[in-house]
């Protein structure tokens, strides 16, 4: 039997799920509007999340002798050290596909590869290195500041578990969005970014600063992708790094990008949607643990469904940008 | 005085070069190496407070140690290499297929499919050839979804062979969950163990011989592939422009889904080698990442096989030997991918001191 309280919950644990795909997938999306197909979104959602627990990891540390924690510090501290962290990865990008004009899709491959890895490694040594005398890393004390719900989440029934239940970094998620959705829909900026991503020539022609559009726009979605990462270990995961913990959740961020036909506003709905996918399995009484593999290959064959369909109507407004994954070289035309 | 000249001037500016000599061009890659190598030294001096040169002999110590090691480097080098080649005519042909995991994954379930459903109930050669044929047609039907797509439809192909990696591990994840031995382990062990039904000859005493010549023959062979038949050439006119290969008469949608069959068989191939060949077993990771590996070897040789074999030596040594570093100084594992990462960062930017050159302008008196 479905009851009411198990789709409540399910909405409440998509929305969860939801949550750090969708900060990767605006930011992925801000970052194609430039024409930059940057695959090393899963990398950055790493080194974004581990930055975060490196910063409040030695917070913890500076208050052991008997500090009182300051929920401005605890939040803040964290924080800006993932946008730190995603913001050099996204330099890292920039400087290579831009500047120096490397291929994207390799360079996007190293960048996963370097920050799982960084990711990794430091969640697992980051006790050892510090001569702490703790066993793992737990952040709960911080961890606690970024899961204060909304007042009368408690006392509002369906409603506050459904809408008010979260850490303010959900809402935050949803703020970035409508705002990027606004940004490149309604602004001159926005119009300009796009400019770019369909013909960077023409751009160049209209006196757009094509390196500068590039930069920016791969640099602000690293941050807004590496805030995903921090999301996932300060708010869903309570503060614990577990290593491989975030899984393939980056990859699925690069797939909403393409569910959500570059629109931020759309990923918004998209995200859920997603995240009820992912976990729907748990909800589905008597699955074999077979059938539930396959079950959680439901976003991916999804997202495949509206690639083939959006290119299959081509439709001129739902294409990926134009010249999305190539160089851009003045003298080369 | 004549006017003032309003017009900015930038201090230099970047030009394409024209080709450089190959050895320049390798001695400008050797430098970025170092460079990365020295990098990473400074990172591992910083973590553990060992000397740099211990360090690197403990790197050349892991890849070349015993012979043991020196078969596991020539083991892991023949696999990536085999993948590399997999996906280099799609790459010639500007088909970005990064769906090179998923298409090995498929390749080896279907080998092991053939292991586990036909094991002693058919003669072991026929078992080998079923396995062999299975594991081709496999990789080459994952492969060829998404050019059939591009084709008909123009069907964004990065994006779509990424999304069949991940559609390929839960396939793989949801038969070893049906296969597991023993039940409620979450893993398949050794597939016949007892009478090795199915598993890939070994020639002599070395276990990983038959792996590196069949790569060796298939490096050769899309070498030749490539420079000399009627395909390689189409394939490389398509890669430059499309619409001078319609002109030229080249039927593209052909050329696009033949390359992507191919490009998937000699995946599903590494498959066959990984399953039947070396692991005897499949999980979601029997691939390693090399699907994605295997794409940036293959851009470092600039899509030529014989300089692959270099790029995937360089590749795979610098993964043991950074695997070493972390088992001596007791790091933890993933401290390999950091080095690597760097590395490629180094190498990637390279690319372009080799490509482009910088003019610094000289300013000229304006009178």
């Amino acid at each position: 039997m479905v009851t009411s309280t198990a789709i409540i919950t399910l909405i409440q644990r998509a929305i969860l799920q939801g949550i750090p795909i969708l900060y990767g997938s605006t930011g992925e999306i801000l970052t194609e509007k430039s024409g930059n197909l940057n695959l090393g979104i899963p990398g950055i959602m790493y080194v974004g999340g581990i930055s975060g627990v490196i910063g409040a990891f030695l917070y913890e540390e500076s208050l052991r002798d008997g500090g009182t924690v300051n929920a401005f510090l605890a939040v803040f501290i964290p924080m800006i050290c993932t946008i730190i962290g995603s913001l050099l990865m996204g330099l890292i990008y920039c400087f290579l596909t831009v500047t120096l004009r490397a291929n994207q899709n390799v360079t996007g491959l190293a960048m996963t590869t370097f920050g799982v890895g960084f990711g990794n490694f430091f969640g697992a040594s980051l006790v050892s290195l510090t001569d702490s005398d703790i066993p793992s890393v737990a952040l709960t004390k911080t961890s606690a500041y970024f899961r204060v719900t909304l007042p009368f989440a408690e006392t509002t029934g369906w409603f506050g578990k459904v809408f008010l239940s979260y850490g303010f970094m959900t809402y935050l998620a949803i703020i970035i969005a409508v705002l990027c959705a606004i940004f490149l829909k309604r602004t001159k900026g926005g119009l300009h970014l796009r400019a770019v991503g369909e013909n960077p020539a023409t751009a160049d022609a209209a006196g757009i600063n094509v390196e500068r559009s590039k930069y920016l726009a791969t640099c602000i979605g690293s941050i807004i992708a590496g805030l995903g990462g921090l999301f996932y270990v300060m708010d869903y995961a309570n503060g614990v790094w577990s290593n491989e913990g975030f899984g393939d959740r980056g990859w699925l961020a690069i797939a909403l990008v393409i569910f959500a036909i570059w629109k931020p506003d759309f990923a918004i709905f998209g995200s859920i949607l997603f995240g009820g996918l992912y976990i729907v399995y748990l909800f589905i009484p008597g699955l074999a643990l077979s059938t539930q593999e396959l079950f959680k290959m439901l976003p991916y064959i999804v997202t495949i469904i509206v690639l083939i369909i959006v290119s299959a109507r081509n439709k001129r407004e739902n294409q990926p940008p134009g010249y999305l994954g190539l160089p851009y070289f003045r003298e080369e035309r | 005085m004549s006017k003032k000249q309003k017009t900015h001037e930038p201090l230099f500016h970047i030009a394409k070069r024209d080709s450089l000599p190959w050895y320049y061009s390798w001695a400008i890659r050797i430098i970025a190496i170092i460079l990365a190598l020295m990098v990473s030294a400074l990172l591992t001096l910083f973590l553990t407070d060992e000397n740099p040169i211990s360090i690197f002999s403990t790197m050349i110590d892991g890849a070349f140690g015993s012979s043991r090691r020196i078969w596991n480097l020539l083991q892991n080098i023949a696999i990536l290499l085999c993948v590399s080649l997999a996906l280099t005519p799609a790459f010639k042909m500007r088909f970005w297929n990064i769906g090179g995991e998923g298409q090995v994954l498929i390749g080896g379930l279907a080998t092991a499919a053939c292991m586990i459903c036909l094991g002693g109930k058919i003669p072991n050669t026929l078992l080998i050839l079923l396995m062999i044929i299975s594991s081709i047609a496999a990789g080459a039907i994952w492969a060829v979804i998404p050019a059939i797509f591009k084709a008909k439809y123009n069907t964004n192909e990065t994006l779509f062979t990424l999304m069949m990696n991940y559609v390929g591990i839960q396939l793989v994840s949801y038969f070893v969950n049906i296969w597991e031995v023993p039940k409620g382990s979450g893993t398949i062990g050794i597939i016949n163990q007892t009478n090795q039904e199915g598993w890939l000859p070994v020639i002599g005493e070395y276990d990983y011989l038959l792996n590196v010549i069949v790569v060796l023959v298939i490096t050769v062979l899309m070498y030749l592939y490539l420079k000399y038949s009627k395909h390689g050439y189409e394939i490389s006119v398509v890669g430059e422009s499309e619409n001078t290969a319609k002109y030229i008469g080249i039927n593209v949608k052909k050329v696009i889904i033949r390359t992507m069959l191919l490009s998937g068989a000699v995946c599903g191939i590494a498959g066959l080698l990984l399953v039947g060949g070396t692991n005897h077993t499949i999980t979601t990771t029997t691939a390693n990442n090399r699907g994605f590996t295997a794409i940036m070897v293959s851009w470092l040789a600039k899509f030529n096989p014989i300089y692959m074999i270099f790029t995937t030596f360089l590749l795979v040594f610098l993964e043991r030997g950074a695997n070493e570093i972390s088992t001596v100084f007791r790091l933890n594992q993933s401290f390999s991918d950091i080095i690597t990462g760097i590395i490629l960062f180094f190498i990637i930017g390279s690319e372009f001191f080799i490509n482009y050159q910088i003019k610094f302008h000289t300013r000229k008196e304006v009178k």
